[in-house]
């Protein structure tokens, strides 16, 4: 082996991998240390860190309990719950009730934007300042820096609500490793405490969002049979039907309009969300409030705040009942039902669950934090400190094409173990065709009209043929991240065809580009710096990959001369890494990539053949 | 060029599988394969193993489902599926007749409403009859019997438009019963 390749690598330490929950209501940062997942408390001590965001009149932003505070003092500079607005367009949310104050600004359209405080942002971004609050906790925590993350996502998310996410990583400057279901993440949680094999339903009612989804749980492995879900359904839903009726009180025992109060909405608010938290655990709570030097007060009975919530609890079971046909299981099959999401500490939730499932469900883990707890595993996973578990997802929602008529029709079904790929074949209809637009939905219905658009994909510069006699393959994998990726083929050819992507929701990579570029013109941090920074990162990974593969076996196949290439990349690499031009890192980084492609081609092949050899005959 | 299914499972192409032993394969194959343990990989590295967890999950799919399994064997015989808008030549007259009192139960005329439910009764009989047919054939096939693959084929499509058409007259009486 030549000389030059035993090198010693600068600045490698093992950088650590977050778990992250991005919740409506809270938000957590855990990691998973020599004896299992923590979570992360804040400077003051707090594990959970409210998902509000406050923008001060010196444009200074604050996330957390302090931002809650101030949706009272300051409502017009707070938001909340912006996770019901990720990957969602305008139209979407003119029916979002007129109990949240968002500021949609005016000319949004594919993605919305909210006035914050004099200043417009969209939701990503707005979810990336959470995100860089639970960095810098982490960072605080563990003493070192931190990059990389697993966030997880509701189960139901469709794929531009995914993306959204993975934007508000990218804006944070975090590189999301991997998006994992909520429900899914808990079972990992519920499978590290109980270590026992069987069908589990986890039932995860949260702040905006509810999920329902069966695994099947086998000597480390989490099988995901299926999920269904409502995203648009939770305890805000609870909190706004209560508050709805305070506000009607307030309205005639003061004899004003309260709506046009927002601080005054905000601090009704708070008294409802207490009362409705202490119902839980009393028959009777009151609604407290004192508003400048006014006080309003009202008694609600357990039973009255029952009869008021069990439309929204009932519109939980249908996807239940879904979810439980789609598994192909019976109720009496599910050993164990997991409760995740603070809506299922409400006393008639757990009963409705016990009804369904006709069994007591399972409360030993804390519903706040079990989410989070189950990203850090997943974490753990990535990085190889969790050798033994795996999860296999699914897709939520059927992936289909527009066909004529505006048809649907399927590539890819639901519940689905993902990744999950598909390919068709594409012509051209008229003579001398460049362009072929392939129309993808998500959803379940026959029609396009009532189908999710997620993306119009243009495969362009068709060579000019007769009609019909062009042949694009194009292949549609979802990745294990439940996002869609397109690439597309000339048969005739085998060249690569090229693809452009009009997503119908969200954000171009252009524009989250400018949003980087943005958030750090305003942050202490320089964007060139960043840049840096990021390439190095990549390049850390690089360096660390070829590391292991010249330990591998595969190394040994490789001609002298291709060993010497990559060595010299590596060299090149090396020089370059204290460089402060990120461009020239990238490139050389590129360059140890493409001189490494045979070998990690090899090592993935044996990775197959092993695997083959692992299941004889 | 996609890669055998069953050689991608290391197991000898039958209809008749053991659905357990399948399973194991699965999970050891996606401890291996799954991007989870590719994560931090360089270059091509990720992409490569979405593709082939990608593979390997369209394979569990196909070869877990008996019917799948099978479309899954003709096809690659080159016996592939009819269209769906293919009446089987047998099931011609009945259809047709079914069809008719479907239009006139859908426009309206409640008698013949028990006409469609016996037809419906009838076809569920003929469903059945299918599996059952498709569970020799199934057999036979695995034997090595000749001919049984083409008359699979006849009657994977006869069962496919079976199914789909209770679908159709369902979603026509399912509304009437709840009326």
């Amino acid at each position: 082996m030549p000389e030059f390749l035993e090198i010693d690598f600068p600045d490698r330490k093992a950088v650590p991998v977050v778990g992250i929950d991005l919740g409506t209501t809270n938000s957590l940062v855990a990691f998973m240390d020599l004896t299992g997942p923590k979570v992360i408390p804040g400077a003051d001590g707090e594990r959970l860190v409210p998902s509000v965001v406050y923008r001060s009149p010196s444009g200074e932003i604050v996330v957390g309990t302090e931002a809650r505070r101030m949706l009272i003092d300051d409502p017009a500079r707070t938001v909340y719950s912006v996770k019901r607005l990720m990957g969602r367009g305008a139209a979407d949310v003119a029916g979002e009730s007129k109990l949240f104050p968002f500021r949609i600004a005016p000319r949004s359209d594919a993605v919305i934007r909210l006035e914050l405080g004099g200043r417009t942002f969209t939701p990503p971004q707005i979810s990336a300042f959470i995100l860089i609050q639970l960095k810098a906790n982490a960072e605080a925590f563990l003493g070192q820096p931190v990059r990389q993350a697993v966030i997880t996502v509701p189960a139901y998310f469709n794929d531009a609500q995914r993306q959204a996410t993975k934007d508000a990583g990218r804006i944070a400057g975090l590189e999301v490793l991997r998006l994992v279901n909520e429900p899914t993440a808990a079972s990992l949680a519920y499978g590290l405490d109980k270590r026992k094999d069987g069908i589990v339903a986890v039932y995860d009612f949260g702040g905006g969002t509810f999920d329902i989804s069966i695994l099947k749980l086998r000597e480390g492995i989490f099988e995901v049979l299926a999920t269904n879900g409502d995203t648009h359904l939770g305890g805000d839903d609870i909190d706004n039907r209560l508050l709805r009726i305070a506000l009607e009180d307030v309205a005639s025992e003061w004899g004003i309009d309260p709506a046009h109060d927002g601080s005054l909405v905000q601090t009704l608010r708070r008294a409802v969300i207490e009362a409705k938290e202490r119902l839980s655990f009393a028959p009777s709570a009151t609604v407290d409030l004192e508003y400048r030097d006014r006080k309003y007060q009202r008694e609600i009975a357990r039973e009255q705040f029952e009869s008021l919530i069990r439309e929204i609890v009932d519109r939980t079971l249908p996807p239940c009942r879904n979810c439980i046909a789609d598994a192909g299981v019976a109720p009496e099959q599910i050993d164990e039902v997991v409760l995740v999401g603070g809506s299922t500490r409400i006393p008639l939730v757990r009963q409705a669950v016990e009804n369904l499932f006709r069994a007591r469900p399972h409360t030993g883990l804390d519903p706040d934090e079990v989410v989070a707890l189950g990203a850090a595993v997943e974490a753990g996973i990535l990085t190889g400190a969790v050798e033994d578990k795996l999860l296999l997802d699914v897709t939520p929602l059927s992936l289909g094409i527009e066909t004529m008529g505006g048809v649907v029709s399927k590539l890819i079904d639901r519940n689905s173990t993902i990744p999950a790929s598909a390919s068709e074949v594409f012509t051209t209809a008229v003579d001398g065709q460049k362009n072929v637009l392939i129309h993808v939905l998500q959803g379940e219905r026959e029609l396009v009209q009532d189908c999710r658009s997620l993306a119009r994909f243009d495969l362009k510069d068709i060579d000019p043929l007769p009609a019909g006699a062009a042949r694009i393959e194009v292949k549609f994998l979802i990745d294990a991240n439940g996002i869609l990726n397109v690439t597309a083929r000339d048969v005739r050819t085998g060249k690569e065809q090229s693809v452009e992507v009009k997503p119908s929701y969200g954000l171009t990579d252009d524009q989250v580009e400018a949003m980087i570029r943005e958030s750090c013109e305003r942050a202490e941090e320089d964007f060139r710096e960043r840049q840096v920074r990021e390439a190095r990162i990549e390049a850390d990974a690089i360096l660390a990959a070829v590391e292991k593969g010249k330990q591998h076996d595969a190394w040994l196949e490789m001609t002298p001369e291709e060993q010497a290439a990559i060595g010299l990349a590596l060299n090149e690499l090396l020089l370059v890494y204290h460089s402060d031009d990120h461009a020239l890192i990238r490139a050389h980084i590129e360059k140890l990539n493409q001189a490494t492609m045979r070998l990690a081609e090899l090592m993935m092949n044996a990775a197959l053949s092993t695997a083959l050899k692992g299941v004889k005959i | 060029m996609e890669p055998d299914y069953f050689q991608l499972f290391g197991i000898v192409p039958k209809l008749a599988l053991n659905l357990f032993d399948l399973e194991q394969r699965f999970y050891a194959l996606s401890r291996k394969l799954h991007p989870d343990r590719f994560s931090r990989a360089a270059g091509a590295g990720p992409a490569k193993a979405e593709e082939a967890s990608a593979t390997l999950n369209d394979a569990y799919r196909t070869l877990r489902n008996p019917l799948s399994r099978a479309e899954y064997v003709l096809a690659r015989q080159g016996l592939r599926a009819a269209g769906s808008g293919q009446v089987p030549p047998e099931l011609l007259q009945e259809v047709f007749e079914l069809n008719e009192a479907l239009d006139e139960l859908r426009g309206g005329n409640p008698f013949k409403q028990p006409e469609v439910e016996a037809a419906y009764t009838r076809f569920l009989g003929e469903l059945a009859a299918a599996d059952a047919r498709l569970g020799e054939l199934f057999r036979e096939y695995d034997e090595g019997a000749p001919g049984s693959a083409a008359e699979m084929r006849a009657v994977l499509n006869r069962r496919r438009y079976i199914s789909n058409l209770l679908t159709e007259v369902n979603r026509v009486l399912v509304p009437l019963a709840h009326a």
